[in-house]
């Protein structure tokens, strides 16, 4: 028995050690930037942008493509293409069991979800990437259903959005994974011959193999507030410069006044200004 | 220059260190030792091609980057005449962690642009130890474009560790700059060849490497992370970098087997430093050969077929349409 304890009344020390009233999981959350407490209903309908601070949360995949589609007329592209693990790469675990628990926590079979639409009646392709399938990371399945998104953007006069949020090139599948960064970039080439947008959406992280390919060559490039963006990880510049890392350092604002981004757009506002670059870069008239 | 050994070495080393030995003796010796001499020297080769014929991949990426590998100007000056080298990106500095320039090949102008590694201290600095920042890569992307203008292949030598991870660097965009060249590497309307000679280190490599023809010298390593690097992570502990080089799959061999690289370039026994100019020479063939073969190809088979082959890459299946 602890000092406390003995010091405690009887019926106080009863008290703590019963489980207080129970509060149902998930009906709160608390903002990790502004620590403000939120009912998660109210978070989510503002698109998960904290409503006190402006914090913005990061959205899965399909939250994400849910949130900025219209509800008509939605086909995923690239559903069918799924890993292999060729290398039989295995660290501490295999590379195939941890696709699995990926697939498992994320209902995802890859990090990366194409799908064809419209936003505000335009018709676009849409890819956004899953952060918490493997971190985001891209492998030869996110690469090959970003093609197969150009592709149809290809076929059908459509242009094309990207959502990155990713740690970079996936390591389990060793120098397959570096070579998609050349591919995803590549098919760009093809949008670009036949004059279709590409705008891509940085959102938090969006580091790496990814950041290092398509995602900063977009016709557009938009970053969220306060999302981290970089090549490097912060700690291994750290480690590498051994000093300290300037304030804000690579988050969207920094990149902002770098001159490496176009803009920063607030979630809640980023469905009518896409619709607004889409339309002018396509010389089509404005959607109201 | 004394030749150095790597610790899987030693025993080579050992070997030649007793050899030496025996040269010094023989000089002021009434005893004729050459047989001894030799006989030592046979055995010494013997034992490289023994111990080279099974270098792990770990032991494989030692050699990479063995202190006296040659390097890209090594090799410029091996093959080429009249190199001009060009500095700049025109908008900020000139890195001297990626090289290039204009060239002679046999009797063909070329644009040669490679990593390069310094040999002394002073030379490492300057160089950055061979990893590039964005300058690097946007002065790369500058001859590029020169060598499109003027319709000349571009020959890359890939040797380099990544690209610097340092504040500066990305405050002047390294991931656009590496991004960007991925971009006109994939569009360019000449041919492109890139060798990797050394170290071929995740993104800061493939900026330059994207190639309608892609080389490997013998033991050579290309690799989306290092092996220390990916240890680290998955493993929690860079002791572990020999496993995860072995699981990385990041030799000329295995690369080749993948379908990852075209060609496999020969070294002399004990790698290219024991040897420089033999390696310089297989180069030169390897680079001849690939250059004629892309020389009668109109610019739209060229950039189609790169197309298709950046395209090609990855492994994965299609489950039947559900």
């Amino acid at each position: 028995m602890s000092w406390l304890q003995k010091l405690l009344p009887p019926k106080i020390n009863r008290a703590a050690g019963h489980k207080r009233m129970a509060v149902p999981e998930g009906l709160w959350s608390k903002c990790p930037s502004c620590s403000g407490v939120l009912y998660v209903t109210d978070l989510e309908s503002n698109a998960n942008v904290c409503p006190k601070c402006g914090y913005h949360n990061r959205l899965s995949a399909r939250a994400r493509l849910d949130m900025l589609l219209d509800a008509e007329g939605r086909f995923e592209i690239g559903a069918e293409v799924v890993s292999v693990d060729t290398l039989k790469f295995k660290d501490s675990k295999r590379y195939s069991d941890r696709l699995e628990a990926a697939a498992e926590s994320t209902g995802e079979t890859d990090a990366l979800v194409v799908m064809q639409g419209a936003i505000k009646t335009v018709p676009v392709v849409v890819a956004a990437f899953e952060f918490e399938f493997m971190g985001g990371s891209m492998g030869s399945v996110v690469g090959e259903r970003f093609v197969r998104g150009v592709h149809v953007c290809l076929e059908q006069d459509l242009p094309l959005v990207c959502f990155a949020a990713s740690g970079g090139a996936r390591m389990q599948e060793g120098l397959f994974s570096l070579l998609q960064m050349a591919k995803t970039t590549a098919a760009l080439t093809r949008l670009a011959a036949r004059k279709l947008p590409f705008i891509s959406v940085l959102t938090d992280p969006t580091m790496g193999g990814v950041s290092a390919s398509f995602a900063m060559i977009g016709d557009v490039v938009i970053a969220e507030p306060r999302a981290l963006i970089g090549f490097a990880g912060p700690r291994v510049i750290e480690q590498t410069v051994r000093e300290k890392l300037p304030e804000g350092f690579q988050r969207a604002e920094f990149l902002l006044d770098k001159g490496a981004i176009d803009m920063i757009v607030d979630r809640r506002q980023l469905r009518d200004r896409l619709v607004s670059l889409l339309t002018l870069l396509m010389k089509q008239p404005a959607v109201a | 220059m004394k030749l150095s050994f790597l610790d899987f070495e030693q025993p080579i080393a050992e070997l030649e260190a007793k050899i030496e030995e025996l040269r010094y003796v023989q000089d002021d010796s009434a005893v004729d030792i050459s047989d001894e001499i030799q006989r030592l020297q046979k055995k010494s080769l013997a034992l490289t091609k023994e111990l080279y014929g099974k270098l792990t991949p770990w032991q494989v990426s030692q050699v990479a980057r063995h202190p006296q590998r040659p390097y890209t100007l090594d090799y410029v000056a091996e093959l080429f005449t009249e190199f001009e080298e060009m500095h700049g990106d025109r908008s900020y500095a000139d890195d001297y962690s990626i090289v290039g320039g204009l060239a002679r090949f046999g009797g063909q102008s070329v644009m040669v642009i490679g990593h390069q590694k310094g040999r002394d201290t002073k030379e490492k600095i300057l160089r950055n130890f061979g990893m590039p920042r964005p300058e690097g890569y946007r002065k790369a992307m500058r001859l590029m474009r020169l060598a499109e203008k003027f319709a000349m292949p571009v020959v890359t030598f890939i040797d380099t560790p990544g690209a610097y991870p340092g504040i500066g660097a990305e405050e002047r965009g390294q991931s656009e700059a590496i991004g960007r060249s991925l971009y006109v590497m994939a569009e360019l309307k000449v041919p492109i060849v890139s060798i990797v000679i050394g170290e071929g280190g995740s993104g800061g490599a493939l900026a330059v490497a994207v190639g309608d023809v892609v080389m490997m010298l013998q033991y050579a390593t290309y690799s989306v992370i290092s092996p220390e690097g990916c240890a680290s992570i998955l493993w929690k502990s860079a002791e572990r970098a020999p496993e995860a080089a072995e699981t990385l799959g990041i030799t000329s061999s295995r690369l080749k087997t993948l379908g990852l690289i075209d060609r496999i370039i020969a070294e002399p026994v004990g790698g290219a430093h024991r040897e420089p100019v033999v390696a310089a020479q297989n180069v030169k063939k390897a680079l001849q050969d690939v250059l004629k073969s892309l020389t009668g190809k109109s610019t739209a088979e060229l950039v189609d077929e790169r197309f298709e082959r950046l395209m090609g890459y990855g492994k994965f299946k299609e489950l039947a349409a559900r």
